[in-house]
């Protein structure tokens, strides 16, 4: 049986990478089922004129050096997982007939997740699953697809379906999702059903050059070595005990329903690229003061309140400023668990030297939008510092102090200029204008620069001015 | 100029993208997950392929399938994600099959925290997958060398045929800076050991058994010897005021920062410390640090860990002077006064 008498030109003339000395016969035993799907499989390749564009994924098992005799391109994947090769295979190479080959402990076992999830996704591929109820390459033990009773080398009694679970039909699985156009199960046991698996082998391929997606043949095939039965044994258990297990039978095919699928070339051009990742060119927006960066001293900033009011963007707004300054500087936000229940809190540091630590633990500014923030950030403040507090909503006074506190109704002066949600804004205008730091008219020009909604530039251009009155007219 | 005020999780997406990477399978994992939603959102707007696979195992084998195709394929996870990948990373190593991987380290072991690590370092440097392989590890500090790194990992990869890893951490992932993006895209090449699903590359074939010991041992030896080279070119560091340091700070990633800002208070009070960066964990800048050794009192090594590339500091110095190690873990950041105390003491030991 490891002799392939009329060689299909689906396989190499001669089987040069195998190793020893016969290079003509597989590595197969006798009477394994696999020789002959791999015949059926070469054979459909030649006939359907698609050999120079197959991949063939070998999974590991016994067909683990398909690489050996398929005369195309070969990947060898890890245990289980030739459906997830095969589908960047096939995404990578769109016009090319993928045939991801599997046994069943690679298949239905260890590689479960992938074949369910590469059929959901209908990728365009054609999976061969050889059923042959064991383990062949490591020794003869149990396979999910192995029959109740059967003796394997770690079912010495026999499979008992209260331990183990039942034979896994695997076909009837694949065929209940959506996606998969052609499903079906077929056995290489006497001539007719060779015949009628092949058939079954050549519907999917044609079915995967024409770009419908996945199909799904699960093929019975004879494993004598394991089962310890002679070829013509084997052949009869598959029809007697098999088959009775696993029907033989086509579970789905719409692929005559489907549309095909697009095939996706990715560009190469620069243009497109830099488009897709929003890389835009930039523009200086102010011109450079060598004096303004040399005589900046560092500016440590915690800006806290709660997630909606702008928190993490007010410290965004101001790193970009400094940056558009020639400054360095970092923002770090808190996240994930941190921003349940509703705060948030960033980092913010503008340097003229390189910063190290993008944490601010000792701030010499914080803005606090709610009581919370203030009761956690007003203890950590520089001796010193400067603390601006949303006046609309923080009632307490200040218990520090050595530092400066300025109260500012951040939400009134937002509201009034009908964005309620520019509490932040209010915000950087005041510390802003209190600092001397830089002209208001930078913010303005940054949210001109930033914002997309003329609409929504003016009411936040109105309550950077109305803030920064504020704070000339009790402040300064 | 294309310059940003960025993520550096988001620069990673960006410079993949510029460095010619058209395809990335990932499962998302905090914090790592901006990387994976920028991915989804760019990749398809040029044609490239995004998929979001079922697991990090499954993720990693589709980079190794799309690897195989010659094409520039990135893959990112954070630390339990890392761990699942170990498999498919061991096999693209067998394979000789270029991808980079990223790891935004979180804490550990277990499901541990989110919070910022370094104790994935033996796992990434020292292997993690099963047999003798290496992988060429860049460590960024800052949200730039989150893109230089990811663009020069694509480049060494295709190089030297194998994976490589950007290993980074929550805070560096997190992060925004502002990053000047190259100018340019680069531009795959066609691979002649790979398969393209046509007549000119239906010879190739891409597998990582060997029927015996001879030839795997053949395969050992070849990989063995492609690591001796990168060891010798590739490794990469930065140094600050080591010239007269005493004592010089040996970190990477997000300790460096923090070593950084140390570094600079305790030079303000006239304390002689340096500092030591490796770029590149593996190769270890060995043969540098082997000279500084040569000049200074001392090494101190802060990591986010329980310890482990300060192994590495020690092997490179072999006992010559003494190397101390400071810690946290568990998504602990040290106060910048801590660290200074720590290094005041192990400035003041010698
Ligand atoms: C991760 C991993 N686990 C286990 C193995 C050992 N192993 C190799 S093949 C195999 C089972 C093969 O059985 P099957 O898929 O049914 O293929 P067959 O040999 O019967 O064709 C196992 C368990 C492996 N190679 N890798
Ligand atoms: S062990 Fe079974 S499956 Fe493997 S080659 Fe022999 S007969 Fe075929």
């Amino acid at each position: 049986m490891g002799k392939i008498l009329k060689r299909p030109k689906g396989f190499f003339e001669t089987f040069d990478r195998k190793p020893g000395t016969d290079q003509r016969v597989t590595h197969y035993c006798p009477g394994c089922g696999h020789g002959r799907v791999h015949k059926l499989l070469a054979e459909a390749m030649e006939e359907l004129e698609v050999i120079d564009r197959s991949i063939f994924i070998s999974p590991v098992g016994c067909s683990v050096f398909g690489f050996y005799y398929f005369n195309c391109g070969n990947i060898q994947a890890a245990h289980g997982r030739a459906p997830a090769v095969a589908t960047a295979a096939s995404r990578s190479n769109p016009d090319s007939i993928v045939i991801c080959y599997q046994g069943d402990g690679d298949l239905a076992a260890i590689g479960t997740a992938e074949i369910l999830h590469a059929a959901n996704r209908g990728e365009n591929m054609t999976v061969i699953f050889v059923n042959n109820a064991i383990y062949g390459m490591t020794g003869g033990q149990m396979a999910p697809t192995t029959l109740e009773g059967q003796i394997t080398a770690t079912t010495p009694l026999g499979r008992d379906l209260a331990n183990e679970g039942y034979p896994m039909r695997m076909a009837e699985i694949i065929s209940q999702l959506h996606a998969p156009v052609y499903v079906a199960r077929e056995a290489v046991s006497d001539v007719k059903s060779v015949m009628k698996a092949k058939r079954s082998i050549r519907k999917a391929m044609q079915s995967q050059k024409d770009h419908k997606g996945f199909s799904f043949v699960e093929i019975l095939a004879t494993c004598p070595t394991g089962w310890k039965l002679d070829p013509i044994e084997s052949i009869q258990y598959i029809e007697k005990e098999m088959k009775e297990q696993f029907p033989i039978k086509v579970f789905k095919d719409v692929i005559s329903e489907r549309e095909p699928k697009a095939k996706h070339y990715p560009s190469t051009k620069k243009e497109d690229i830099f488009a897709a990742v929003n890389l835009v060119e930039n523009v200086d927006l102010f011109p450079r003061d060598q004096e303004f960066i040399d005589n900046f001293s560092e500016q440590r900033f915690r800006i806290a309140g709660f997630g909606g009011q702008g928190v993490l963007m007010a410290g965004t707004t101001l790193a970009y400023l400094a940056m558009e300054h020639g400054l360095e500087t970092t923002w770090l936000p808190s996240y994930g668990p941190e921003m349940r229940g509703g705060t948030a809190n960033c980092h913010v540091i503008l340097s003229n030297k390189k910063i190290g630590a993008p944490m601010v633990e000792t701030p010499n500014v914080l803005i606090a939008l709610n009581l919370p923030s203030y009761d956690q950030f007003e203890p950590l403040l520089e001796s010193g510092g400067l603390i601006l507090v949303n006046s609309s909503i923080i009632e307490r006074e200040n218990k520090r102090d050595d530092v400066t506190t300025l109260r500012i109704p951040m939400n009134e002066i937002a509201e009034s200029c009908g964005v309620r949600a520019a509490a932040n804004m209010a915000a950087l205008s005041a510390y802003l204008t209190y600092s001397k730091l830089m002209k208001i008219d930078r913010l303005v020009t940054l949210i001109k620069h930033n914002f997309k909604k003329r609409d929504l530039i003016d009411k936040n251009i109105a309550v950077i001015e109305k803030a920064s009155e504020y704070v000339t007219k009790h402040y300064l | 100029m294309f310059k940003e005020f960025i993520k550096g999780n988001e620069a990673i997406a960006k410079a993949a993208a510029l460095a010619g990477c058209t395809q990335y399978y990932g499962y998302p994992i905090t914090p790592s997950s901006e990387i994976i939603h920028a991915v989804a959102d760019y990749f398809p707007k040029f044609g490239g392929t995004f998929v979001q696979a079922e697991s990090e195992v499954a993720a990693i084998n589709m980079a190794f399938g799309a690897a195989a195709c010659g094409k520039r394929v990135m893959t990112a996870s954070s630390s339990p994600g890392i761990s699942l990948k170990q498999e498919g990373v061991s096999y693209l190593a067998g394979a000789e099959l270029p991808c980079v991987i990223i790891d935004i380290m979180r804490a550990g072991p277990g499901l541990g925290n989110i919070w910022p690590e370094q104790g994935d370092y033996h796992q990434i440097v020292k292997g993690g997958g099963h047999g003798n392989y290496k992988t060429i590890v860049l460590a960024p500090n800052s949200p730039q060398e989150m893109c230089d790194f990811t663009i020069l990992a694509f480049e060494l990869a295709e190089k030297y045929r194998g994976p490589v890893y950007v290993l980074s951490d929550a805070y560096t992932g997190q992060v925004m800076e502002p990053v000047i993006f190259p100018d340019e895209v680069k531009k795959e090449k066609r691979q002649d050991w790979a398969i393209y699903g046509d007549k000119e590359s239906s010879g190739n074939v891409v597998y990582s058994i060997q029927m015996n010991t001879v030839e795997q041992e053949k395969v050992n030896l070849r990989l063995d010897k492609k690591y001796r080279e990168i060891e010798k070119c590739e490794a990469r560091y930065e140094e600050y005021l080591v010239d007269d340091a005493e004592m010089i700070v040996v970190s990477y990633g997000i300790s460096s920062r923090i070593a950084h800002s140390a570094v600079d208070s305790l030079r303000e009070e006239g304390f002689k410390v340096g500092m030591f960066t490796p770029k590149t964990l593996w190769p270890y800048p060995v043969n540098r640090l082997k000279q500084l050794s040569e000049k200074c009192r001392s090494f101190a090594v802060l990591e986010l860990s329980n310890g482990q590339m300060v192994e590495d500091v020690r092997l490179t110095v072999e006992g010559k002077r003494p190397v101390d190690f400071y810690g946290r873990m568990g998504g602990a950041i040290p106060s910048q006064e801590e660290v200074i105390g720590v290094f005041k003491d192990f400035y003041n030991k010698y």
